[in-house]
Order: structure tokens, then sequence, then C-alpha cells
């Protein structure tokens, strides 16, 4: 079944009839076809007129999309001998962060990121893709695994942020995130980082600080969720969406204050409709992103990767 | 990110007439325990309560007074951009900002000095937590990079302050980037071979402490500082749990390895004069020469410039 979010509703409905329309025929031999094509279309105008003026709270839902392409879902489209690894070597295994080598495009690689789940087994083993001190711990190993050994790191990121638990804060999640961003910015290999749906603050950029850092179109990246900014600044969480266009969390916003590097577009009607379409587009994205940096030595990579954060926001103005 | 209840409904509270329990402030009272102290005695004190032993939140100069041998040197730090979301919730986040600029005296929430502790030299920067909850955006940022760069410039170790309810929201992403940026700072002091130590104060949260703050080369935290990465309500919204005794206190972190070291604020000059002391003079001189009273303020540096980036 097709997970509709609310202002989708109007698209839904007509898709709705559609079918009924195409039942009605099929049950009764009348010819509709002229009648689908028509209402075909028109669903098709709605969708990319919706789609193409989405609030920043509109988007924040098109990016928690169930049904949008999860973490593993561009893994499997991309990474080939993909061995995912497992552990923290101290405490356990964090489900929520999934790391390992493969190949992309012949290369082989370090793949990090952090994992959602696609229906409520997976939700639940992999925590809705909220990490706890050890799934930092874990990335932190593999970045430096890929270090020592020359492989470039390619991340996926996509959580609502770090889980704010009382066991995560006595095995210090403050020090696992801080040193994760650590190991990012001092891996002297390239980094390639993409932000497939939600970029949720210190848990995000601990996967995220990178050479390149591409997000899809209707994606987010923010400092907080609109949701606690709101009943933080508004003392309202139904203020949501007013936060959400405050906190300029878009694709958009960031490429333009210079925060990420490229937005990559995704197909009518976000990446939900047509996951096959949106796989596609991040893979040739990364890969752009990633060829030109395969030159670069250790050493010119980290001291770019340093410029480039010590330069941010510094002259960003919306 | 609990700023606005720790500080600024408090300060509104106070604004709208609560009752003034104290003639002219000459006597505080002490959060903790409630009891009386005169005000002479509690600066006497380093105030920190003289019944209970509390330590209150001081602000970045009285915290730079007690650490620093006389005659430290405010750094002036270079400027950052101011609102560059131009955010606005139920106030303009400029508004905001200028105010507590006025009242604060300074540009923004972290205030960096060079001087010395008990005549080694170095390089501090304390969190004004008073100054929009200490949260961390370009700014604080800008200082930190700074002061870490004046560090190397130096040839001093570096010792920040906290205090500190994370990232400022009002300036989104940006804030967020701090991280990463502060992260570097770290790095710069260390690869230079110099001590990077970190004072975890009342409270110190979120992006902070999930960034430089927890990279210290030594990470001490005063007694009773309230530190973590979650606010304590979103935690038991979370997990629906009542959170244990001493949940996030400075001792709470010291037993579950978090910290090096719990230090009282009496003793925290000499704790880290030693520390310098024994990182950085491997062989002590037989007859140790007094320590010297900084005689002459030290000369007042420009902020260091960053590397030219290229177009």
């Amino acid at each position: 079944m097709r997970h509709f979010l609310d202002f989708e509703k109007p698209i839904a409905e007509l898709e709705g009839k559609i079918e009924e329309l195409r039942r009605t025929s099929d049950a009764g031999g009348i010819d509709v076809a002229e009648e689908v094509a028509r209402m075909r279309d028109k669903a098709q105008a709605l969708l990319k007129t919706t789609y193409a003026k989405l609030s920043p709270w509109q988007k924040t839902l098109v990016a928690r999309h169930p049904d949008r392409p999860k973490c593993l879902d561009y893994i499997r489209a991309h990474i080939e001998e993909w061995t995912p690894l497992a552990g923290d070597r101290a405490f356990a295994d964090d489900a929520a962060v999934v790391g390992g080598l493969g190949r992309f495009r012949g290369r082989a690689v370090a793949v990090l990121g952090t994992e959602k789940g696609s229906d409520t087994e997976s939700r639940v083993l992999h925590n809705f893709g909220m990490a706890r001190p050890e799934g930092y711990r874990k990335a932190r190993r593999i970045i430096e695994l890929a270090s020592r050994f020359g492989l470039p790191i390619l991340s996926f990121v996509d959580t609502a942020g770090a889980f704010p638990g009382i066991e995560a804060e006595a095995r210090g999640q403050a020090e696992a995130i801080a040193r994760s961003i650590e190991a990012c910015l001092e891996a002297p290999v390239p980094f390639v980082a993409t932000i497939i749906g939600e970029g949720g603050s210190g848990g995000a950029i601990a996967l995220a600080a990178a050479d390149r850092i591409l997000m899809l179109e209707h994606s987010v990246y923010s400092v907080i969720s609109p949701e606690g900014c709101a009943s933080i600044l508004w003392r309202d969480a139904a203020q949501a969406a007013t936060a959400a266009e405050a906190l300029k969390l878009t694709a958009e916003d960031l490429r333009r204050l210079n925060l990420v590097d490229a937005v990559v577009p995704e197909p009518m009607g976000g990446a939900h409709r047509d996951p096959q379409a949106s796989l596609a587009a991040v893979g040739d994205r990364v890969w752009d992103s990633l060829e030109p940096l395969l030159a670069l030595d250790g050493a010119t990579l980290r001291a770019r990767r340093r410029e480039k954060f010590l330069e941010m926001g510094r002259n960003s103005v919306v | 990110m609990n700023w606005i209840s720790e500080w600024a409904l408090p300060k509104i509270k106070t604004l709208f007439g609560a009752p003034r329990e104290v003639p002219e402030n000459l006597w505080h009272k002490c959060p903790a325990c409630e009891q009386m102290i005169f005000h002479r005695d509690l600066e006497r004190n380093l105030h920190v309560c003289t019944h209970c032993g509390h330590h209150m939140r001081v602000g970045a100069r009285t915290r730079m007074d007690y650490t620093l041998d006389e005659g430290w040197q405010r750094i002036e730090l270079p400027k950052a951009p101011q609102d560059p979301l131009r955010f606005r919730d139920q106030r303009r986040y400029v508004e905001r900002l200028r105010e507590a600029q006025a009242k604060a005296g300074q540009e923004d929430a972290v205030v960096v000095a060079h001087g010395s502790i008990e005549g080694n030299r170095v390089v501090a920067a304390a969190f004004e937590f008073s100054f929009l909850g200490g949260s961390m955006g370009a700014g604080v940022g800008e200082a930190l990079v700074t002061a870490a760069r004046l560090a190397v410039l130096q040839d001093a170790p570096l010792i920040v302050f906290t205090a500190s309810g994370g990232a400022r929201m009002q300036e989104g992403a940006i804030s967020l980037m701090q991280m990463p940026r502060t992260v570097i700072a770290t790095r710069m002091v260390k690869e230079a071979g110099l001590p990077f130590i970190v004072v975890l104060c009342d409270p110190t949260t979120g992006g902070v402490t999930a960034s430089f703050a927890m990279l210290g080369d030594i990470q001490i935290a005063e007694p009773g500082a309230m530190i973590g990465f979650a606010g304590a309500r979103v935690i038991e919204q979370t997990v629906r749990e009542k959170l244990p005794e001493g949940f996030q206190r400075a001792e709470y972190l010291l037993e579950h390895g978090i910290l090096d070291l719990v230090v009282k604020r009496g003793e925290m000059r000499a704790t880290l004069a030693r520390l310098i002391g024994l990182l950085r003079t491997p062989e002590r001189v037989v007859a140790p020469p007094p320590a010297e009273p900084v005689a002459e303020p030290l000369p007042a540096l420009p902020a260091p410039e960053g590397p030219a980036v290229p177009a």
C-alpha cells in the first residue's frame, strides 16, 4: 500500500479515482482509456505543481517518508562485494550505523551510513536510525580502517539524530560523536557524504564532515528538528512548520549558505515515487564528486577539508 | 538547549517584579542549600557556597580572574556574521543578539585571553552562560578557532572553560558546522604539541559537549556541573524512565570514565599549573625559582589571521 502525506491528499484522491475507473472498465468492458489518460495527466500536473513549491516543513515530511530509499538501498544498488563490518570492539554492535567494505564502480571503498529501516521489524532492529555511542565508535573504527588502506569513504546519512537515552549518555554519547567528527576530518582519503533523508544535528555531522557533501533535493539538514526548535523557541511543538521555515534546513538553503556542495535532483514527486531513479541519480553524483578527489594525496585532502570547514558560515548570508 | 528555561525565564520573572528577598543584594541565597551568604564571603570563596560547597555559575571574565595570574589580556576576536539566517521566532534573533551584546559588553558568548597560571603562559577561552545560554554559533566557533591559533602562535597550552546549552538554533546549520570547526581548532593545538585542557562547568550540553569539549588531552569538571549530550527532559520523554540520581553530573561522568578529574574551583589554578608543568616540563629544575608575578601587563596581540583560502 502506498503511503501518502497529508499534502499529497488531492493527488492520492485522483490516483484512487484512476484506479477505480480502471477496475470498473476491467469488469464491464467499457473503454475508459481516454478518460484514464486525461486523469493521469491531471494527476501528473498536480504532482508537479505540488512538488515544485514544497514548504520547508513539507520537505521535512518528504525527507522522513517511510517509502523513501534508505541507506541500505543505496548500498545494495551501488556497492558490489558488500561486506558489512560490525562492532566498536568495546561494548556492542549498533545496527543504527551501517558500515563496511565493498566496491563502488570497481573501486574498493569503505561505506558508512545511518539506517532507519524500511518495515517495523527492521526499524526496531536499526533503532529508527538513531545511533548510540557504539555506532559512532564503529564509524570511527571504519574510517580509521579506510585511512590505513587508502580506501575512499562514502557515507549515506539519514537520521533524526543521536539516540537520547540514559545508557547512551552513560557510555559517552557526546565523546563518541566528537571523535567521529574528528575521524572524518582527519581521514587522509577522499570522503563523499550524501544526506539522503534527514540530516539530524550532531548525529548527522558525525558521519558527514567530508570533502564533498551532497544533499538530495527533498532532504533536510538541521541543527535541531523543527518540532524541537518550536517547543523551545515558540514553546509550542505545533509551530514546527514555522520553525522549519526559520531554520533554513532545505537542500536549497544549505547550498545557498555554501554548507553543502551540490543538490541531487529527485524524481518528480520525490524519491519515494521512483526509488530506482533516485538511486541511480545519487550513484552518478557520488561518482562525479569522488572521481576528482581520487587524484589528490592524503595531506592535500585533509588540508582542503579543514579549509572548507573553517570557511563555513563565515560569509554566509541568505 | 534549555537556556530559555535555565536562564531567560528566571530573568523575565525578575523583570516582572518577583519579590526581591534581599535588600541591595548584600546577601545571596545559595540555589542548592538555600542558605544566605554575605556577598563578600561569597566573592572571597570564588562563588562557591560557604555552607554546602555548591559551585555557582560565574561569568567568563570572573572565571579568568579566578584562574589566571593578574594582568591577563583579553583578545579581540574577528567579526563573525551576525544573524546569517535573519532568524525570527517570537522575536528577531538580531535583537536578542544586540541585547546580549549590550548587556555583556562583548560580541558573543566566549571571551579569549592570554596570560599565565602560576607563571605558566596559557591561552584561555571561557564561555559566558548568561550570553544566550552560552550557545555556539559562528561567533563562538570563531572565538575558539582564534584561541587555538593564538595558542599555537604563542606556544602555549589552550584551556577552555565551557558553559553552554549547545548549538545556537537561531543560526541553523551554520551553528551545526561549528562542531567540525571547533574540532579542527583542537587538532591545531594538539598537532603543535601543546596541551588542550577542557574544564567543563555548569551546564555544558548538546553540540558543545559533542565537539571540542570532549576532546581535551585532560578532561576536568567542576563539582556538580551538569554535563551531557541530550537534555534530561528529552531523555525522560524518549525512554519513559526516571533518570538515575545524579545523572549527567560531573561525579556521574567521572564514575563512567568520561572525565579525568573533578576539581573544586579553589583548587583549579594549582591543578592546572601542575598539569601544565607535568606535560610541558619533563625535568624539574632542582631549585625552582619562586614564581614571579607578572609585573607588567602582557602586550595585547591582534587576532591571528587564518591561512588564505584559494579562490
